[in-house]
């Protein structure tokens, strides 16, 4: 009995491991990891103004409120109003483009996609990787293009901060199949930012996303935690409570 | 037999009301005075947590459709709004989608108890049609339930499931459309789906319930040993083997609902897409008519049958293959109502039964789990052939079951019920 238990949880146990849910990459390169810390305010605030400054202008985030926001990242509400609302002067408003949506169709051929919960559709990963792999092609109308998500129809819209870069692509020789492997990046042009400083803003950017993502959710892990110390107690508890019923049982 | 009024002389204020409704009556009858066996293990915490997660589905449930908007334009935006603006709005949803899960969980394991210990046969057979009609109910109930957050996944999971009912020869197209109310999954169809699963199926799953509970007190439950405990009653007419299920098992059921309720807890709160199985990512994107996932496979709990679906490739009879698909998924969930008259064995319990039983059950579970496995990937040839193979495993185990457990060598069964420790 015992062991017949046994082999089918461990078959259960082998089978789900060997699982893995297909979530939606991009256009087939490794994801670099975004080692975020999402408990790092000054990140997220950090996060928050690249977002305000050079990504809703066309990329909404229409689930989440300004003072939502001033209030989980220990900011200011007049701050926050005075610094990062650019569409709106009600800081319980929530953080809308101000293009119409019919209109971005029309200058666009779509609608810049609302971003508040891409976190959560495509992974932290994904966001980080596309933030980071912008490069020029001139055969795109934009004049760049996307390894994470190619032929992206975003404009590099921090071109300032990063400047421009280019893949270097080297032949690899891998289990007898030649490979053409991106090994690093040609910069093209300066910007205001050190690589190393770019891609530490793009993760406080992917930090702020995966923040808008799930607002909740640095409390609910907080708040899961006393919650199984209490059924910890209970539990105990219960244990004796049912061995002191039990007594006479035999 | 006519109905005695107060059967048990009660006085005073609940004197009154037992003369006029048998209050105390039904207590002693479920509750104070039901004799269960004393030998329960481990596997029978299942059926009270299974009301449990009744109970939460419809409570919490109750408090999302406060806030929750059955149109195709702002269904997505108000679980949204759930999650956002709804004070504790977050945690009455975890509870539902986690519990949703969870119920499944539990039933599964619930039902594997009825297979260990033969709690299907008789007198049980209605005990186990009456729990099959609540399996059904609930697999309807979390299929619409499924499609109310009308993110994307909801929306194609819909469309690959009602379009099984096209493969119906003749009826098909018309029943797919009558289903639908359009012509195709719309705001009509995410309507009568949120009228379904809020009210007409969770009042036929809890009527159900107490049908099975009626008539498992009816009969009395089995126990690990598949001993009858009413073959050994003392002078009072109280199984000896028995003890009333309160306070005994009202006391061992909250250790268990508390056991469970650490583990429910542990992935509501750290965990509440369970990595993307719960939770599915393509899910946090709107319902898109025009995008298609790049991979749609139904929730966890749906993906064994859902593999069996698949297996079927042979069209048969001139029919199309997808066709028989829908029979052999079809067939897969009905054929456990028929385990009452397919087992032929002398004894209940696996602890008396042969190796071969043993070995049949092993190999059903594992083709279940494997088949579950299945359902998540992409069906290439050799996912196939081997969603295949388990499912001639999985219909074997029922099928041969009335030779099997013939065959087999069992061993004495006990007098009286066995404690283990």
């Amino acid at each position: 009995m015992k062991k017949l238990l046994i082999t089918a949880l461990s078959a259960l146990v082998l089978s789900v491991s060997g699982l893995t849910v297909a979530v939606a990459a991009g256009g087939g390169i490794e994801l670099a990891e975004a080692n975020i810390d999402a408990k790092n305010k000054a990140s997220l605030q950090r996060g928050a103004r690249l977002y305000a400054n050079y990504c809703l202008g066309c990329h909404g985030l229409k689930y989440q409120r300004y003072n939502r926001m001033a209030d989980d990242l220990g900011m200011d509400d007049a701050l926050v109003a005075e610094n990062l609302m650019f569409t709106t002067n009600k800081v319980a408003e929530t953080m809308d483009i101000a293009m119409p949506e019919r209109e971005a169709q029309k200058w666009f051929g779509q609608t810049p996609p609302d971003l508040s919960l891409i976190a959560r559709e495509k992974g932290i990963d994904y966001i980080y990787t596309y933030l980071t792999t912008f490069y020029v092609d001139e055969s795109k109308e934009t004049g760049v293009n996307n390894l994470a998500f190619p032929n992206a129809s975003m404009p590099w819209v921090m071109w300032k901060l990063e400047g421009w870069k280019k893949p270097i692509y080297e032949d690899v020789e891998d289990h007898g199949h030649t490979v053409h492997k991106l090994v690093g990046y040609e910069q093209l042009t300066e910007g205001e930012m050190s690589p190393e400083e770019f891609k530490a803003a793009m993760l406080d950017l992917t930090n702020f996303l995966h923040y808008v993502g799930e607002p909740i959710k640095q409390t609910r892990i907080a708040l899961g935690l006393k919650v199984l110390a209490y059924l910890l107690l209970l539990f105990v508890l219960s244990i004796f409570l049912k061995r002191e019923f039990w007594k006479d049982v035999h | 037999m006519a109905i005695v009024p107060n059967p048990h002389g009660t006085t005073g204020f609940l004197g009154w009301i037992d003369d006029r409704f048998p209050l105390t009556k039904m207590w002693r009858d479920h509750v104070a005075e039901y004799y269960a066996p004393k030998n329960f293990n481990f596997w029978y915490f299942f059926g009270s947590l299974a009301m449990l997660v009744l109970v939460n589905q419809l409570v919490t449930g109750i408090f999302l459709t406060m806030h929750y908007k059955p149109s195709a334009l702002e269904a997505f935006g108000s679980v949204e709004y759930i999650m956002r603006d709804v004070p504790w709005g977050w945690l009455i949803r975890y509870m539902h989608s986690t519990g949703a899960s969870a119920f499944f969980v539990v039933v599964y394991l619930h039902m594997f108890r009825g297979l260990l210990y033969g709690s299907y046969r008789k007198p049980r057979e209605l005990v186990w049609i009456f729990g099959m009609m609540i399996f059904l109910a609930l697999m309807a109930e979390a299929f619409m339930g499924y499609v109310l957050p009308w993110g994307n996944m909801s929306y194609w999971g819909a469309q690959v499931i009602i379009s099984l009912f096209g493969a119906i020869p003749g009826v098909g197209p018309d029943l797919v459309q009558w289903i639908r109310g359009d012509y195709l999954i719309s705001d009509a169809t995410l309507n009568r789906f949120f009228a379904l699963h809020v009210i007409a199926v969770p009042l036929v799953l809890v009527g159900l319930v107490v049908a099975h509970l009626m008539a498992l007190h009816e009969v009395g439950s089995n126990n690990p040993d598949g001993v009858d405990i009413k073959k050994n009653k003392d002078e009072n007419g109280i199984p000896k083997d028995g003890i009333p299920f309160h306070p005994y098992y009202t006391v061992k059921d909250i250790m268990g609902v508390v056991g469970f309720a650490m583990i429910f807890c542990a992935v509501l709160f750290f965990a509440p897409e369970m990595g993307g199985y719960f939770l599915e990512p393509p899910n946090f994107t709107p319902a898109n008519a025009l995008v298609t996932p790049p991979h749609i496979a139904p929730v966890w709990y749906f993906t064994p049958f859902y593999s069996v679906l698949r297996a079927i490739t042979y069209p048969l009879f001139g029919i199309d293959a997808k066709f028989w698909g829908v029979i052999g998924m079809g067939g897969s969930v009905v054929i456990i109502a028929f385990l009452p008259w397919l087992d032929r064995s002398p004894v209940k319990s696996i602890r008396y039964r042969g190796w071969i039983y043993k070995l049949a059950l092993a190999l059903f579970v594992v083709a279940f789990v494997i088949l579950g496995v299945m359902g998540f990937k992409e069906a290439n040839a050799l996912n196939t052939k081997i969603a295949q193979v388990c499912s001639v495993v999985y219909f074997a185990f029922f099928l041969l079951m009335p030779w099997y457990t013939k065959i087999d060598k069992t061993k004495p069964v006990p007098e009286r019920v066995t404690m283990d420790h």
